[in-house]
């Protein structure tokens, strides 16, 4: 995608993404791979991870309602959802990500459920904000 | 150039890498390395999408899967139609790490593995299951655009082989640089990898053996489960240490084989062998292998079992001669000249065509056959079915093939082998199926039993070699008084390739109930070794699976017949364990082998009289089981080896 298509609007809220540590350099590569054959393959992934990304949301959540962990379960469950995450470059998600499992590790289960909650936050702003985003990129400057 | 499942369209001028690639000079077509047909394995959608597009950029011809067993079906579809893999570590319904083992042997596929883990360990796993390189995720497509030096590196590699007298020096020259260029992100593994592998065909080969039929065009050779029995009775004949490539392929003596071939296949079979060793989680990768589709590696047990078992006498081990007539004698049959005649048979690739049936699941098969005559090995837990049985019985002298050569095999790769494996393939291949059975092996018996049996039980060589002119069997001799049924009946050599009939009588003496349960169990055993494959391919066919059984058995069937492993605790010949895993194994399968399984450690035993030990042991046995005589239980004279 060329920048000069970006609304100043589009590309100041990229930079804002970037510079607010929202966005990692995954989401460059992404963006390097959009092309004429794939105008929308960044907006087309985000898409895709989004709704495949759900039923680790809904995974984790049912695991973590038991009354004892299984942290190794959890562990795991996450690991998938930050290696999605990271492919697109969901910086902070991510980080969040690790911090829960740093906490599966050390069995500390309320570090768990409040990282859990963070990892759901951050989720849904990235999501709200790269929503905005490309609607920006789509209008014509 | 997008190609959805398994469809390969090329739609680059390279139909194929290695046709475009010359040995001299540059090697490659201008357009490689566009076009190179890569399967990208992952089951996460997202990154399935993003590596996708990232080799598409590569101009790369790129198949997607979300599932190992797809991909590995499209590989198996498409023998030639894929140049690289690239398979996520983490993935649901099968262990990346599995198929890369899987892809390796049996396309011989340079193979990439992807995690978002880049912990040592898992990395270190990678490279020791054979992978050309790791990628942490999120992949970059930096990483991608140098993948095909992998591919490069491979085919140079087996180039080298072949064309060692042509290019010399040149190649070598060229293949130095190769893989360095354009190294990114390759990791260092690759490079020391190429250079430990290429150092290693050096040591192998004669340097000045040439290889007549070298080309510059390599075609790949499949490697079908007969050649590959053939192959494995090459080497173990040899002894894997001594087995070079050049006189492997004298012994396999196929007309149209490479050098090169040979070489690298011994060469993956070589890191199979360690990492079987050496990697005793792969349970899953057993199991499969193990229990992998008995009906189809039954018919090639037997071959499997002539041949190992021959491969197995001719390393000297036991004279063939001997062998034979100890089998001959045991089954009451003439004897037969262990000929690696038997049908090698559709039994498909010893590595697994499919991957469950890895050499595991010869294993599995050889269950079957000894289940019939094992019907002992009622606890083994075998996920043989009645038909499997049915192929056992015919295979029956494979089986006593496949036990020497698991024997063999088991010495060869070294009682830790079997060791090693016991942990993982108890669990793996008692089963897929019945998780309960494996429970019962209690994990020391098996574990004792491994260490134990393996290299006594295995008939190895050792065992053999003492024994050599009592029935083979007698290392596992202990337990085999157990097997002693079933060696009546199958009396099948290994050699003799055919399934006996003999394997009636054992099979009478088992209640067929059991023998299934045995088959399963006895493949579950031959998990442990990971060079069973071949003899439970055998033992499947065979009644002389028995053997194999007996070897397997010995492994779980101790787990399986808790009572006769009580017994054979009592018994105190044979290690606890091993005698264990036989005498359950061995009354259930009454396979001969089971007495050659002696649980000795020292293999010693062998040769005592077989029906001696055999009777003593298996009436310790089922005393302590409450039991009685074998006989009464199965109908049959336990010892009745024949030999």
């Amino acid at each position: 995608m060329e920048r000069s298509q970006f609304t100043r609007q589009a590309a100041n809220m990229r930079k804002t993404l970037f510079e607010q540590g929202y966005l990692d350099d995954q989401f460059i590569q992404l963006e390097e791979l959009q092309d004429d054959a794939n105008p929308e393959f960044v907006e087309e992934v985000v898409k895709l991870f989004y709704s495949d990304s759900a039923r680790f949301i809904r995974n984790l959540e049912s695991s973590m309602e038991k009354n004892t962990l299984d942290f190794d379960k959890l562990d795991d469950l996450m690991h998938q959802f930050k290696g999605s995450s990271s492919g697109i470059g969901a910086k902070k998600v991510k980080k969040e990500c690790s911090q829960f499992q740093d906490y599966c590790k050390a069995r500390n289960a309320e570090g768990c459920i409040r990282t859990f909650q963070q990892v759901k936050q951050e989720y849904a702003t990235l999501k709200r904000k790269l929503e905005t985003y490309f609607q920006l990129t789509r209008q014509e400057s | 150039m997008n190609l959805g499942g398994g469809q390969l369209v090329k739609s680059m001028a390279v139909p194929s890498s290695s046709a475009s690639w010359k040995s001299g000079g540059d090697g490659v077509s201008d357009q490689f390395p566009a076009g190179l047909r890569v399967l990208v394995v992952d089951d996460d959608p997202t990154c399935l999408r993003i590596l996708e597009k990232m080799l598409k950029n590569c101009l790369y011809e790129v198949t997607k899967c979300n599932r190992a067993e797809i991909a590995l079906k499209l590989l198996r579809d498409n023998r030639n139609g894929y140049d690289i893999v690239i398979s996520d570590v983490h993935m649901p319904d099968m262990d990346g790490f599995k198929l890369l083992e899987q892809v390796g042997l049996e396309m011989d596929l340079p193979v990439i593995m992807m995690s978002a883990d880049d912990s040592k360990n898992v990395v270190m796993k990678g490279v020791t299951h054979g992978a050309c390189d790791y990628l942490i995720k999120p992949v970059r497509i930096e990483a991608l655009k140098n993948i095909w030096q992998h591919v490069v590196r491979k085919r140079k590699h087996e180039w080298k082989e072949k064309d060692y007298e042509q290019s010399g020096s040149v190649e070598d020259g060229e293949r130095q640089q190769k893989p360095n260029e354009d190294v990114d992100y390759s990791s260092s593994a690759n490079e020391g990898n190429w250079k430990n592998s290429k150092k290693r065909k050096d040591d192998e080969e004669d340097q000045e053996e040439k290889d007549d039929s070298s080309t510059l065009k390599k075609p790949r050779v499949v490697w079908s489960v007969e050649l590959h029995q053939q192959f494995v009775a090459a080497v173990n004949q040899l002894g894997i240490d001594k087995a070079v490539p050049k006189k492997i392929l004298e012994l396999m003596n196929v007309p149209g084989l490479t050098r090169e071939n040979v070489a690298s296949h011994l060469q993956k079979y070589r890191l199979y062998l360690r990492r079987v060793s050496g990697v005793s989680q792969h349970q899953n990768g057993l199991n499969n292998s193990f229990m992998g589709t008995p009906d189809a590696t039954f018919g090639s047990m037997s071959s499997i079992n002539g041949l190992d078992f021959q491969a197995l006498a001719a390393t000297g081990q036991i004279p063939a001669q001997s062998l034979a007539s100890l089998q001959a004698a045991a089954i009451g049959r003439p004897t037969s000249k262990p000929t690696i005649s038997m049908p090698v048979v559709d039994q498909r690739n010893l590595f697994s065509f499919e991957p469950h049936k890895l050499r595991f699941g010869e294993g599995q098969q050889q269950l079957n056959g000894s289940t019939k005559q094992i019907s002992l090995l009622h606890g083994i837990p075998t996920n043989m079915e009645p038909k499997q049985l049915a192929s056992l019985n015919q295979s029956a002298q494979t089986f006593g093939g496949i036990n020497m050569q698991v024997s063999s095999q088991a010495s060869q790769g070294n009682t830790l082998l079997m060791q090693m494996t016991q942990p993982m393939s108890r669990a793996p291949m008692l089963n897929e199926n019945n998780a309960s059975q494996i429970s019962r092996l209690p994990s020391s018996v098996g574990q004792a039993i491994l260490s134990n049996g393996i290299p006594s039980g295995v008939l190895g060589r050792n065992g053999i070699v003492d024994s050599v002119r009592g029935p083979v069997y007698t290392p596992v001799s202990q337990t085999s008084s157990l097997v002693d049924f079933s060696v009546s009946n199958s009396a099948e050599l290994p050699g003799s390739t055919f399934p006996h009939a003999s394997n009636s009588g054992i099979s009478s003496l088992t209640p067929k109930g059991m023998m299934q349960e045995e088959v399963n169990s006895e493949g579950k055993g031959s998990r442990g070794f990971p060079s069973s494959y071949d003899i439970f391919s055998e033992l499947q066919q065979h009644k002389t699976q028995d053997w194999g059984l007996q070897n397997v058995g010995s492994t779980f069937d101790g787990t399986q017949h808790s009572s006769i492993q009580g017994s054979l605790e009592g018994g105190q010949n044979n290690p606890p364990n091993f005698g264990q895993q036989f005498s359950s194994y061995m009354v259930d399968n009454s396979l001969r082998i089971k007495s050659e399984r002696h649980p000795d450690a020292n293999c010693q035993t062998n040769l005592f009289p077989q029906q001696f030990g055999q009777d003593d042991l298996m009436s310790a046995l089922l005393k302590q089981e409450g039991i009685g005589s074998v006989e009464s239980d199965f109908g049959f004279d336990g010892y009745a080896l024949d030999l």
